[in-house]
């Protein structure tokens, strides 16, 4: 057994790692009957001793192996939850949560453990990822080793920092790493809030550093494999920030770079490095402050500009250099105090701006003087309404050349490209002028509309120093523009396996939501201490000022300086008492600043908030821990907006056949678009009735396909989260995720069509995927993609396209082939409910030939207009299939557990007035519906208007293993004529991964076994999907 | 920005009177072969232009007194850009014009301006050079007119002086300058001739800005440079060449609302390339930050 790991060259360290992990590992192969057999008994034996001794059970030592097997099992199920993953998962948590506190203690006993372990854990090995396990080793020792390093600053990271010194003198660093890592583990699972949020729950946790925006660190713990916005969430709920759109997280990449952290990615794999070290920053700098909602949004954005404008990114002139200083100075010590002594000097230690001089503070201090009676939150706005017509508010700039090789800079702002050469603006590109923006390289083109006068679109290029910066600087612009100029985002484009190419899509909310969504915001204003003294310590480094340490600024009474201006002190205390902690301790060395009256009242006010504040968040913030499957309260409101929370989509398997999915490969996302071209004419009459209640409710594109080109819905990622039990099995799945999360960071190029309108960027994305030259950077991930296409390939057909666009790309697993099989034994977390009426896709039909089963063409190539479709009876009497009826929620069977639905129809001859159908609704639900009306053309113009006489009506019902059938047959007389209409409700219930093409195909193909004589004339699929809630 | 006050508010004008050199190009002292002006005359439009700033609209006139010795000392404009509290002394493109700037830069100070200069003729600022009659401020950014006399280095120097504001550069055809062929009509109006030319800058000003402007267009050139200010009183002025002048384009001014319109003659200096706002400069010292 040890020569299975021997080819790894790190052996020693993963033997060490995989040791402290031996139990889980032990406790999965316990769940995992494969692995367990497979393992010799006396490995079970020897890990069973592992166990024992780390859980101090003696008496399992004599227990009959399989008896352990079973208690194993029983431990770990409480972790269940968490979806078993390639790496041994959730056994960690039970053994982490004893020895957490007491580190040493634990580490002590690792060690005794480690000679047994390890001939183990080599085995471990080969069932664990290695790769996970190797990489992140050394994270861990880092973040260990400087915690330790820096000392107490604070509690939790004093508490991981002493449990590594001390197993550092005993132990190797890597078993440190461990500890470390285990104290962690043990702490975080016991919120069970990251579990949640991460679906593949890792056991492993790493410490995050992240830099806010007034100059302290915030420090949390992550699992390893958790996604961005789940740190990104940690930092919102730690500021209680509500308005969150407008930020991001900055990590630093290999190369020096500073890039935004992607939410819906994993961090680790972004991060590329072991530096889990990241900055709160603004991402989108809102260009009317005054409409954020809350004054502790405005307060950050304060922070960040302070700290852009003192850098000299945010160039301005010395007047406004001295405006600027004195708005903060007001907001951050109130009225100024005219009995300060050498108030000068408090002003020289900060920092306003890159070449602050005597001059500017005494302007500053004049114009301070001015602002009296202002509070805090009146200057932060002042500050900000000035701060926001600098030319370069918000302008994101990036070195590039053009194409003449001339130095320029490229900035990205709300509007759109600017150009500029030095500090001169060349040119701009306002975003509705740019129809596609593309990198290939280094080289990051935009194509330009054409002008009134020009008769062909324009590209641009420009050079970037290497293709990472063209990426960086095309994400930021896919970014910029979606947030900016669109009402909701663009759904990402679907994951294609051979096709490459950026599928990255900004996925947070845009402006328009955002600012919908905090209108919504009704919590008292949160308080929050205004103070940035502790940037200044930290940010200062020139500045000549007392030396202040971040430890003082916690406290007053530790800071050295204070006893030297023992007046100021006191006068301190004098006129604020109560502000003490708000006044930043460096001004306290210089000189007294009394906060202002002013300033005390809206503190009290602040406080007085305070109970109801904390309760509130509590709710808001906590109630669903971090960021759970569900969305909290917050999130429910903001309906529009793609909830950042993990949701699992429906999934749709159904609509998609498998044989169309297999030929549409390069067009995956079409899944509408039937191969053949024989149906076209069919597919154009089709009537599609959408009822969204996608998460996104907001806008709803539908868009229908027409004979022109394949139709698009857009491109939620279908997910179907099957629970995996055997342990081995999940390996292909891992890897299949991971290659297509990285997918977007080996290509080297990528377009994107910037469109106001989602809709019509719908139609825009097939082109681009066309365009898209795969190019495969990494051959390692195109390896890996190619695997997975070929897993897949039966399974593309899961992948449904949706109108709205999936809420989170968080789901991007795809589903498994096997998932069908399995699923039926597979823990259902989603939940997912489909209910689908009559059949499911109608487009499908057509294409669904398999069975025989073709719907007439005459049939289907009238159009029906949505509106009229009701009024319209369509039907010729000779319908043999399922329905006559015109009106759609006739067929709706299944009632919503949910909520509000919106039905909107589209018919294909008006798509082109109709692509896109806003519904204002904000969905709050977990529960998606679709209802997609197939009609046929020949309508009875006698049928309508004319009730007729009925002569008979009858109801049958039947049901077979997952449908209810219920036929309702109507016989009318009409003018003479007897008609018969015969309608069938078909419910199909059941797992996401019933055929329901099939069961489709079925229906139809039986009606019309049934009805030679009549003709089908519509087929209303309404589908409803609960979504799934991610675990539990 | 930190200027809370509407565009187009000052309070002081700075002239410089009309030497009994006029006419002749500075440096040389030659007599400009091709264009015959009337000193006289020219003196006499002066005065009506200053007496329109004094006494229609109200400002306080500061007139710089003409110096033989520096026959072009009369377009003060070029010597320096205002905005703000801060006044950019210029570097002309000729040599012999920047010793225009000493008198004025005196003023400036006196005026309580921060005045900046364009820096020494060597090191970063070599070879740049400015002059303000290529300048557009229009409240919210500005143009600078790559001409025959404003060079890139020039505007780069601008913008680094008057950091808070967008300055793009716009190309200027046919050897004229950016105010001979536009000017700002109030906060959002830009007045631009019909010119192909113009027409041209126009497209390219509208593509570099974030803002909207309206656009009034004369069919005469010379009627494109006018000088609008908005005084104490509230009121909008606006100082534009008379009918007599520019014929067809008097109808146009009458479109803006509200205006006080100011028919004042430039013909002599407008021969020699000059303009309305050539002859002064306009400062707000009632500058306020909130």
């Amino acid at each position: 057994m040890t020569t299975e790991a021997g080819s790894e060259t790190e052996v020693k360290e993963k033997a060490e790692e995989s040791a402290a992990q031996t139990d889980h590992s032990e406790k999965a192969t316990g769940e995992t009957q494969e692995v367990a057999n497979a393992e010799g008994d006396e490995k079970e034996k020897e890990k069973e001793k592992e166990k024992e001794g780390k859980e101090g059970k003696g008496i399992s030592r004599y227990l009959p192996t399989w008896l352990k097997k079973q208690k194993s099992q029983s431990q770990t199920s409480p972790t269940k939850e968490v979806p078993a993953t390639d790496e041994v998962v959730s056994k960690v948590a039970q053994e982490a949560e004893g020895p957490a506190p007491e580190v040493n203690g634990h580490a002590e006993e690792v060690e005794e453990k480690e000679a047994v372990k390890s001939e183990q854990v080599k085995e471990k090995e080969a069932e664990s990822d290695s790769n996970t396990s190797a990489d992140t080793e050394p994270a861990k020792e880092e973040k260990v080793e400087e915690s330790a390093g820096k000392g107490p600053e604070e509690t939790k990271v004093a508490t991981e920092g002493e449990g590594a010194e001390e197993p550092k003198k005993e132990q190797e660093e890597a078993v440190q790493g461990e500890e470390g890592g285990g104290g962690e583990e043990g702490q975080t699972s016991i919120f069970q809030s990251p579990l949640r949020l991460v679906r593949k729950t890792k056991m492993k946790l790493v410490v995050c550093r992240v830099a806010l925006l007034d100059g302290t660190d915030f420090t949390c713990e992550v699992e390893k494999r958790a996604k961005g916005q789940y740190l990104f969430f940690k930092v919102c709920e730690h500021l209680n920030l509500m308005e969150k759109d407008y930020f991001g997280l900055i990590y630093t990449d290999s190369h020096e770079q500073k890039c935004w952290l992607d939410p819906t990615k994993e961090i680790k794999r972004q991060i590329r490095s072991n530096n889990w070290q990241f900055a709160f920053n603004v991402k989108f700098y809102p260009p009317d402050p005054s409409l954020l909602t809350e004054d502790i949004t405005r307060y950050l954005l304060c922070l960040q500009l302070r700290e852009d404008v003192a850098s000299g990114r945010l160039p301005c002139s010395f007047v406004t250099h001295a405006l600027l200083g004195s708005y903060t100075l007001q907001a951050e010590f109130g009225d100024f105090e005219p009995d300060q002594p050498r108030p000068l000097d408090y002003i020289s230690q900060r920092t306003f701006a890159p070449n602050q001089n005597k001059e500017m503070e005494e302007k500053i201090l004049e114009l301070h003087k001015s602002h009296r009676g202002m509070t805090p939150a009146q200057a932060d706005t002042q500050f900000l309404e000035n701060a926001k017509k600098l030319s370069m508010y918000g302008v994101d700039l990036h070195h590039a050349k053009d194409s003449e090789g001339v130095d320029i800079m490229l900035g990205v702002c709300a509007n759109g490209l600017l150009v500029y050469k030095d500090r001169l603006r060349i040119n701009r590109f306002a975003w509705p002028k740019i129809l596609k923006i593309s990198y290939k390289r280094n080289n990051f083109y935009i194509k330009i509309r054409p002008g009134e006068t020009e008769q062909f679109e324009s590209t641009v290029g420009f050079k970037l120093q290497n293709h990472r910066s063209a990426k960086r600087l095309w994400k930021v612009c896919v970014e910029n523009h979606s947030f900016f100029r669109l009402n909701a985002p663009e759904p990402p484009t679907k994951a294609r396996f051979l096709t490459l190419g950026s599928k990255f899509r900004y996925s947070g909310r845009t402006q328009a939501q955002t600012r919908m969504a905090s209108s919504l915001i009704d919590r008292p204003a949160p308080s929050f201490e205004r103070t940035s003294s502790k940037r200044i310590s930290r940010s200062l480094d020139g500045a000549p000022m007392i030396s202040v340490t971040e430890a003082s600024t916690a406290e007053n009474g530790r800071e050295p300086h204070l006893e030297l201006h023992s007046d100021s002190k006191v006068k301190e205390v004098d006129l604020s008492p109560g502000d003490a902690e708000a006044t930043p301790t460096q001004s306290l060395g210089a000189s007294g600043l009394a906060p202002s009256q002013d300033h005390d009242k809206t503190q009290d006010e602040v406080l007085k908030h305070q109970a109801s504040i904390s309760q509130l968040k509590r709710s808001f913030m906590e109630a669903p821990p971090p960021s759970p499957p569900q969305p909290n309260q917050w999130e429910k409101r903001l309906t529009s907006s793609p909830a950042p929370t993990i949701r699992i989509q429906q999934q749709q398997v159904e609509s998609v056949p498998q044989t169309e999915a297999a030929a549409a490969d390069n067009a995956i996302s079409d899944t509408k678009e039937p191969a053949k071209t024989t149906e076209v004419e069919i597919e154009e009459t089709i009537v599609v009735q959408e009822v969204s209640k996608a998460p996104k409710p907001g806008l709803v594109t539908v868009t229908v396909s027409s004979p022109a080109g394949p139709t698009e819905q857009e491109t939620r990622e279908q997910t179907v989260k099957v629970e995996e039990e055997v342990a081995a099995a999940e390996e292909p799945k891992a890897v299949k995720q991971e290659s297509i999360s990285s997918e977007s960071e080996s290509e080297e190029e990528a377009e994107y069509h910037p469109n106001v309108s989602v809709s019509i960027s719908h139609t825009q994305i097939p082109e681009e995927k066309e365009e898209e030259e795969a190019q495969e950077k990494i051959e390692e991930e195109k390896m890996a993609e190619q695997d997975l296409s070929a897993q897949y390939a039966p399974s593309l057909p899961a992948e449904v396209s949706q109108p709205a666009e999936a809420p989170s790309r968080e789901g991007e697993e795809s589903r498994k082939e096997d998932a069908e099989a399995e699923e039926k034994n597979a823990e259902e977390k989603e939940g997912e409910r489909e209910t689908e009426e009559s059949t499911d896709d109608p487009m499908m039909t057509p294409d669904e030939a398999p069975n025989g089963l073709t719907l007439p063409e005459e049939s289907v190539t009238g159009m029906v207009a949505p509106a009229e479709e009701e009024d319209e009876p369509k039907i010729n009497g000779e319908a043999s299939l399922a329905e006559a009826e015109a009106r759609p929620q006739v067929i709706c069977c299944s009632e919503p557990p949910v909520v509000k639905t919106e039905m909107v129809t589209i018919s294909d001859t008006f798509a082109a007035q109709k692509t896109e159908i806003a519904t204002k609704e904000v969905p709050i639900v977990h529960t998606e519906t679709k209802t997609i009306t197939y009609e046929a053309a020949q309508l009875d113009g006698n049928g309508d208007g004319e009730p007729g006489v009925l002569m008979t009506a009858q109801t049958i019902t039947s049901e077979s293993l997952c449908t209810t059938t219920t036929t309702h047959i109507t016989k009318t007389l009409k003018g003479g004529l007897s008609e018969t209409r015969i309608e069938k409700r078909i419910v199909i219930t059941g797992d996401c991964d019933i055929d329901h093409d099939q069961a489709l195909a079925q229906a139809i193909k039986e009606a019309k076994e049934q009805h030679p004589d009549m003709s089908v004339t519509r087929v209303v699929v309404h589908k409803e999907t609960e979504l799934a809630e991610e675990e539990d | 920005m930190a200027n809370m006050c509407p565009y187009g508010s000052f309070t002081h004008a700075v002239v410089r009177g009309i030497p009994e050199t006029f006419g002749k190009t500075a440096g040389d002292g030659r007599e400009n072969g091709e264009t015959s002006v009337d000193q006289a005359k020219a003196q006499r439009q002066f005065g009506c232009l200053t007496g329109a700033l004094r006494q229609k609209v109200g400002l306080q006139l500061i007139e710089i007194p003409p110096d033989p010795e520096l026959p072009e000392s009369w377009r003060i404009d070029d010597v320096a850009v205002i905005q703000g509290h801060t006044a950019l002394i210029t570097r002309p493109f000729k040599q012999q014009r920047r010793s225009e700037a000493d008198a004025v830069r005196r003023v400036m100070s006196e005026l309580n301006l921060t005045v900046v200069e364009m820096g020494a003729e060597e090191g970063d600022t070599g070879g740049a050079t400015l002059e303000g009659s290529d300048v557009l401020f229009t409240g919210r950014e500005f143009f600078v007119g790559i001409s025959s006399h404003t060079n890139r280095r020039g505007a780069e120097v601008l913008a680094d002086t008057f950091r808070d504001f967008a300055v793009s550069t716009v190309p200027v055809c046919g050897g004229a300058r950016l105010k001979n062929i536009c000017s700002m009509g109030g906060p959002d109006t830009i007045i631009i001739s019909s010119s192909d030319g113009a027409k041209k800058t126009l497209r390219m000003m509208e593509q570099l800005t974030d803002h909207h402007y309206e656009v009034l267009t004369v069919p005469e050139e010379s009627a494109a440079n006018c000088v609008y200010i908005k005084a104490s009183s509230n009121r909008d002025f606006l100082l534009h060449r008379p009918a007599e002048e520019c014929p067809d384009s008097v109808s146009a001014f009458q479109k803006l609302q509200n205006y006080t319109l100011l028919p004042t003659a430039c013909s002599e200096a407008s021969k020699l390339g000059a303009s309305l706002s050539s002859l002064c400069l306009l400062i707000n010292r009632k500058h306020t930050y909130f």
